[in-house]
């Protein structure tokens, strides 16, 4: 492999940990709260706004509904409004982190619900207020799901992170589509897809075994 | 008792301003001798569901304080809706819960988060925090309530002595069995150092020898601590171990209510005597597929009588004697005498020569009601 070549690689294994990486962050920190919104608002919950509650899930499903090439490409006056720019990298987070949160939302969602309701009631009866119900009992209990959620959304955004080349976002799904596809360099093709594989399969084992380590459940 | 155990139980005595002296005797005070002073009254406490399905007819009654009070009644029967009335966790639809002659219904948030934290409450499935240790289970109660960690971690460790799970307390609950995450629940109800208790199915989660372990415990916290404990069950079991007073519930009507020894003794309602069935000695199977309706003639054969103590008129105890003077060769066939709360009850079944039971109604006969169920034509 000529030392140009290896250069592109590298590069483009950047562009992919640094849009995933920074989405990630983005979409789970943000998906969280509005998860937790979701399920504190909830008729029945810990503080119930319905009103609120079916309005925010209204526009987590829009978001949830809109494929990801489409949405990235309805987004770009947005793009272009907080990075300044529709090209590159940087231009590639707004979607993608767009894209996670709504994701994420209904993932971190799901493991806040699990969390059995004996436990909420006898917090409650031991004098607990609301807020330490969410910080001791909600948050701690669903954290293996939270973790586990992480996990999933990783991989999902390596996928879509390839898809972001169409915005020359750059990244290993645009260098395998660049020259392995449209220049004919089947082994380019291949060894992307390897090093995708050895990449998601790490995250999966990773993920499994932090789910592991903070679950205290069995 | 290991003495570290009672080093903690006689530390906690000293602060417990409530835990009247003397009571440190093993023995179980009665309803009659417990102080008459009300601690919870109900006052017309009721339940509607929306779509108007009556949950619990409106109920009034008092709770003695220190005293055990026992709600049984099978799933739906109110018990859950009345026993959460107490610290507002649900709700009721109509009358009022007193405690110490305040209406808890009325309390803003903040006074409703500072009296539940007089009320202690232990759980049928424990409900204990699975992602935190045994202490911090039982610690938590304190840290979200403002105490320091020294204080904390000192009296999560007296109250890991008390219910005998010192060397588990930095284990998490999946690691235990059922009666040790039922401990830690006891501990963590009493970590407030409570004035009442409220235990919810405590044990119907718990295989028999668990359960009497955790009835000891209960009984003992309460002798020790001066509690006054309400619990909910569908095991008559629990409340002949541990209450004073039970109220029966069928279908959010109150069936029956008064001092065990009462209901055990003279259960009105089908629904109490249907819960009182498994503990009830009926007739051995294969006496009953020998009865005859008559005697078998010739002046032979026995009658078999079912001899019926309600603890009333003798709770002193069964006189043998007016058993053998009904016959010299009255025969004991089965059945038994329980003593609760100092009154002897139960039945007996006991086989009489026929010849013999022509005198009986001239004898002093001491149960409170018999019959003869048949008569067997030979030996039984």
């Amino acid at each position: 492999m000529s030392p140009t070549m290896f250069e592109r690689y590298l590069r483009a294994f950047g562009e992919t940990i640094t849009m995933v990486g920074v989405s990630v962050t983005i979409a789970i920190a943000s998906g969280l709260t509005l998860a937790l919104l979701l399920v504190a608002t909830a008729p029945g919950g810990l503080y119930p706004r319905p009103r609120l509650n079916k309005g925010l899930s209204v526009v987590v499903n829009v978001f949830r509904a809109i494929p990801f090439i489409i949405l990235l490409v309805a987004l770009l006056p947005f793009t272009r409004m907080i990075v300044g720019t529709t090209l590159g990298t940087w231009a590639a987070v707004v979607p993608l982190s767009i894209h996670l949160i709504a994701f994420y939302t209904r993932v971190a969602q799901v493991s806040l619900n699990e969390v059995d309701h004996g436990l909420i009631e006898a917090a409650r009866a031991m004098g607990f207020r609301r807020r330490h119900i969410v910080r001791h009992v909600i948050l701690p209990e669903a954290l293996p799901g939270i973790v586990g959620g992480m996990t999933v959304c990783v991989i999902a955004m390596i996928n879509a992170s390839a898809m972001a080349g169409a915005v020359g976002a750059g990244g290993l799904g645009d260098l395998a589509i660049r020259y392995g596809y449209e220049r004919y360099e089947t082994r380019v093709l291949f060894e992307i897809i390897v090093i995708l594989i050895v990449l998601v399969t790490s995250v999966q084992f990773g993920g499994e075994w932090l789910s592991r380590r903070v679950d205290h459940r069995r | 008792m290991p003495n570290p155990i009672r080093r903690t139980v006689n530390a906690l005595l000293r602060k417990t301003a409530a835990a009247p002296a003397g009571t440190t005797a093993p023995t179980r005070p009665c309803a009659m001798d417990a102080p008459a002073e009300i601690h919870i009254r109900f006052d017309g406490v009721g339940k509607i569901y929306p779509g108007g399905v009556q949950a619990l007819q409106e109920q009034s009654f008092a709770i003695r304080r220190g005293s055990v009070f026992g709600i049984i009644g099978r799933s739906g029967a109110g018990k859950s809706t009345l026993l959460r009335a107490i610290n507002m966790l649900e709700r009721p639809t109509a009358g009022r819960v007193l405690i110490d002659d305040v209406d808890v219904g009325a309390l803003d948030e903040d006074a409703l988060v500072g009296l539940r934290r007089r009320i202690g409450m232990i759980f049928q499935h424990f409900n204990l925090l699975s992602a935190k240790t045994v202490r911090e289970n039982v610690g938590l109660p304190l840290r979200v309530a403002g105490i320091g960690a020294v204080e904390t971690r000192r009296r999560v460790e007296e109250l890991l002595d008390l219910v005998g799970l010192a060397d588990k307390a930095d284990v998490h609950p999946s690691k235990l069995s059922g009666g040790q995450k039922q401990r830690v629940g006891i501990a963590r109800a009493l970590v407030h150092r409570p004035e009442i208790l409220l235990c919810d199915e405590a044990t119907s989660a718990l295989d028999p020898e668990t359960t009497h372990a955790i009835l000891g415990l209960l009984r003992d916290i309460k002798a020790k601590l001066g509690l006054t404990i309400v619990l909910i069950t569908h095991d008559m079991a629990v409340i002949r171990a541990l209450c004073d007073e039970v109220m029966v519930l069928d279908r959010g009507r109150r069936v029956e209510h008064g001092p065990v020894w009462s209901v055990f003794g003279t259960p009105k309602g089908d629904a109490t005597q249907a819960l009182l069935r498994p503990l009830r000695r009926g007739l051995p199977e294969d006496i009953a597929a020998r009865l005859l309706p008559e005697p078998p003639g010739q002046g032979g054969g026995h009658a078999v009588l079912s001899l019926r103590f309600t603890g009333e008129s003798h709770p002193e105890g069964v006189s043998l004697a007016s058993l053998l003077a009904l016959a010299p060769d009255a025969r004991l066939l089965h059945g038994g005498i329980d003593r609760i709360q100092g009154h002897a009850q139960g039945d007996l079944l006991i086989a009489v020569p026929v010849a013999a039971m022509r005198s009986a109604a001239g004898a002093r006969f001491t149960p409170d009601s018999w019959k003869v169920l048949g008569y067997v034509a030979d030996n039984v």
